[in-house]
């Protein structure tokens, strides 16, 4: 952080955006207690504060709903805010707790909840501390549409009911949407502040990114070539459903459908009935620190656990550390990825970095098929828009590519075929389906041409 | 890995100095003179060509085996805390096979010997690892508990079964001479040694330079990543470490009786397998360290005897030494880790997901 001022108002949602390491959490972090400013002072009520912990915090009726969920699965709902809650009165329970209690069992153990509901548990549990100033960072990254307009109904209500909210988000749309007041940041300063009205999509865009480049949607380009570089294609059937070489696939679908199990079923990962695939495949989870890399290792170490045995460093039994070191380096230049070097464990690197690491390892491997999970999630504007330029790339080499996003927007954006799961059955969007068309068919609704 | 190892180093450093000036400290409370218990401390375990030899070096060779096996379960992730029984295990089988091979030539004898220990450390590891297989059982559990089992059947061998043909005391009778580790004249060492540090080489090599050392440490540091994204099938890598470092500690046991006592008894492991636990962490699982570590927990040991007989200061103040050591380390790395740097190899278990 550089400098950033932010003010939050009783009664507004002050949405806070910005790229990736654009500061945004830090701010959150310290307004929260779990970060200590180097320099700066923080108010409350016009008063000055000092706060070493979230403990502090929650004095002084701040709640935060982190992006990652805290809650703890082998828990039912009502010892989750049991846990939680510090204090609860007439505010909390009155006003909105009921609301946001319709639907859910509180003696419901948290791990058997929908995301969506998961979600609400959050913020239920930030509510049941006594929070009249909610920081949500990133609430939206895991919804799907419908369940946003839920969510941002939710919060206009708090507010309206003289809550506080602050919404971190890179998602314009959703600033434009919601909030009553924005704030830009990038690189640890603010570029931009002002009501939500007087702003476009373009100019925030504008303040997130800097430069004349912002808002620049690439378009699909160039000759498709019906066979990948080493001539091979891939074969996957659905069913009924056949996909070709080349094709850039979508994949909808709201979250607990079964689309998790269809593309793992693809990536080979598990069996699935109906599902056959040929083809040289590779496979981006949707979970990178997990999944996707292993944070204590190094750069070149994860390459080569998602490469295995290639010839190139793989001597019998013995592994050859300098040519993978070596070939790490390329990749490392290649992707524009920013790292010390090979040698850096990938947990110090950045998000979008790390992911371009999977990306990296994904096309080392020459797929003929390339499956991915929520490719960009967390992602700025600038590397999710270099992600797919890759994607689309590989498609035109003639590589199968599937993608699943929980947003929709993004699916309809890069695919050129939009598949739907719902309930476990996978059906084919109709060409040139839009947003509300493939929306509804997420919710079981019947797409009328075929 | 060159500044994080420098760092191991210093931190080790620093902790057992700290361990000595806790020592210190509580033996001259406790109405001890302290430079006279030190210096016997010393006497005991470098002071003179044979203390070394016949005692620092011989402690730490089980030392450093066992070590080696715990540090080898850890890399993968999981806990061996029963290398003491699968210690015991070997030993009852090389003192088997070791009275029944004495018209053997010595070669094939100690083979003999060695090759059951290490089967029967495997055999009783497998208990636990088929337990945490088939039904999720937690190894931490079932491999201590195993620890008292085998220590029972000891007992019962001594006692029963295998007891010396006199009948007298509750131990085996002494193993063939054929089968017994060679070692330098007019000193206690034995070839056992170079065993631990010719394995300690061999377990450094695998993990630097093989696929099966890599996938093995990929498991233990991000066992979803290794098996989503690496397809290791890492069921059955965990499984084949836990036998491989229960390997190691029977052969531990097989070399104790093959190189030290050539007969089983009672009491045999003065708590072998859970020092190892400390060796092995002191030496942040590498297996060079454990070489070092190994060394310096027999030098304490061997010193502690020293000290007992010299100053009559009870042997157990040197386990408080010892405690105080890894509490320093287990500290320093508990800061390290808040400030965002180090990690004990244990990965996954220690650093959740506040990566990003």
């Amino acid at each position: 952080m550089r400098g950033a001022d932010f003010a939050l108002a009783p009664g507004e949602v002050h949405a806070l955006v910005g790229e990736n390491g654009a500061g945004k959490s830090t701010l959150m972090h310290i307004a929260y207690g779990m970060v200590a400013p180097d320099a700066g002072s923080i108010l409350v009520d016009g008063r000055a504060v000092k706060l070493a912990s979230p403990r502090d915090a929650r004095a002084l009726r701040i709640g935060m709903v982190h992006q990652h969920f805290t809650s703890i699965g082998g828990l039912t709902v009502g010892e989750n805010i049991a846990l939680a809650a510090g204090r609860l009165d007439g505010w909390t329970a009155g006003v909105v707790g009921q609301r946001l209690l319709e639907g859910i069992d509180l003696d419901a153990p948290v791990e058997a909840l929908p995301v969506a509901q998961r979600q609400r548990l959050e913020i239920l549990k930030a509510l049941a501390t006594g929070a009249k100033i909610l920081l949500l960072d990133e609430p939206t990254a895991v919804l799907a549409p419908a369940e946003v307009d839920e969510l941002f109904a939710l919060v206009r209500e708090l507010v309206q009911a003289g809550g506080a909210v602050a919404l971190i988000t890179h998602k314009l749309p959703e600033v434009l949407a919601v909030s009553d007041r924005v704030t830009v940041l990038r690189r640890g300063m603010v570029t931009l502040h002002g009501a939500t009205q007087e702003q476009t999509d373009q100019s925030l865009a504008q303040a997130m990114i800097g430069d004349a480049a912002a808002g620049n949607k690439e378009q699909a380009t160039g000759d498709r070539q019906q066979t990948s570089r080493s001539g091979q294609q891939a074969t996957v059937r659905i069913h009924n459903i056949e996909l070709h070489a080349g094709e850039l696939v979508g994949v909808a679908a709201v979250e607990g459908n079964g689309h998790r199990e269809l593309l793992r079923a693809i990536a080979g990962l598990g069996p699935l009935p109906g599902v056959q695939v040929a083809g040289r495949v590779a496979f981006v989870p949707e979970d990178r620190s997990t999944e996707g890399l292993i944070p204590a290792m190094s750069i070149t170490e994860n390459m080569v656990l998602g490469l295995g045995d290639d010839p190139r460093w793989a001597r019998g039994t013995r592994l050859d550390w300098s040519a993978a070191r070596v070939r790490t380096g390329e990749l490392l230049e290649g992707f524009g990825i920013v790292a010390p070097g090979p040698d850096v464990p990938t947990g110090t690197l950045s998000g979008g970095n790390q992911q371009k690491v999977v990306l990296a390892r994904a096309l080392e491997r020459h797929p003929t098929l390339l499956v991915l999970e929520n490719p960009t999630r967390g992602l700025d504007a600038r590397t999710t828009g270099e992600m797919h330029r890759r994607l689309r790339e590989a498609a035109n080499t003639g590589v199968t590519v599937i993608v699943y996003s929980t947003d929709l927007d993004e699916v309809l954006e890069l695919a050129e075929r939009v598949l739907v799961v719902w309930k476990g059955e996978v059906r084919e969007g109709p060409t040139g389906a839009d947003r509300r068309a493939v929306g509804a068919m997420m919710l079981g609704v019947e797409p009328r041409e075929r | 890995m060159s500044p994080p190892a420098g760092r191991a180093l210093f931190t080790g450093f620093v902790a057992v100095a700290i361990g000595f000036v806790v020592l210190a400290a509580g033996l001259s409370l406790g109405g001890y003179d302290p430079v006279l218990s030190l210096g016997a401390l010393w006497r005991g375990a470098f002071g003179s060509w044979y203390a070394l030899t016949s005692a620092t070096l011989v402690r730490a060779v089980p030392l450093i085996i066992l070590g080696l096996g715990v540090a080898l379960a850890f890399r993968a992730g999981v806990f061996n805390i029963g290398a003491d029984g699968q210690f015991y295990a070997g030993a009852i089988a090389a003192a088997w096979i070791g009275v029944r091979v004495a018209a053997w030539p010595s070669v094939a004898a100690i083979g003999a010997v060695l090759i059951a220990a290490v089967i029967a450390g495997m055999l009783w590891i497998a208990i636990p690892v088929l337990l945490k297989i088939r039904f999720g059982v937690l190894e931490v559990i079932s491999t201590l508990l195993l620890n008292f089992v085998a220590e029972a059947m000891v007992s019962y061998a001594v006692t029963g079964p295998m007891q010396e043909t006199k009948g007298i005391y509750p131990q085996s009778d002494a193993i063939a001479l054929v089968a017994r580790l060679p070692g330098p004249q007019g000193t206690r060492l034995h070839a056992g040694f170079l065993i631990a540090l010719f394995l300690a080489v061999l377990l450094w090599l695998l993990f630097t330079r093989t696929a099966w050392g890599f996938r093995l440490r990929a498991v233990g540091l991000g066992p979803l990543a290794a098996e989503v994204s690496g397809r290791i099938p890492t069921r059955r890598v965990v499984a084949m470490a836990l036998v491989w470092s229960g390997a190691l500690a029977g052969l531990g046991g097989g070399v104790e009786i093959s190189g030290v006592t050539y007969a089983l008894f009672q009491n045999l492991s003065p708590g072998y397998g859970f020092t190892a636990i400390a060796v092995a962490l002191l030496a942040r699982l590498h297996p060079l360290g454990v070489i070092l570590t190994g060394l310096l927990f027999g030098a304490l040991e061997a010193g502690a005897q020293g000290m007992q007989r010299e100053a009559g200061v009870p042997a157990v103040a040197v386990q408080v030494t010892e405690a105080v050591v890894i509490l320093v380390i287990v500290l320093a790395e508990a800061l390290t880790r808040r400030v965002g740097v180090g990690s004990w190899g244990l990965g996954n278990r220690r650093a959740p997901a506040e990566e990003r």
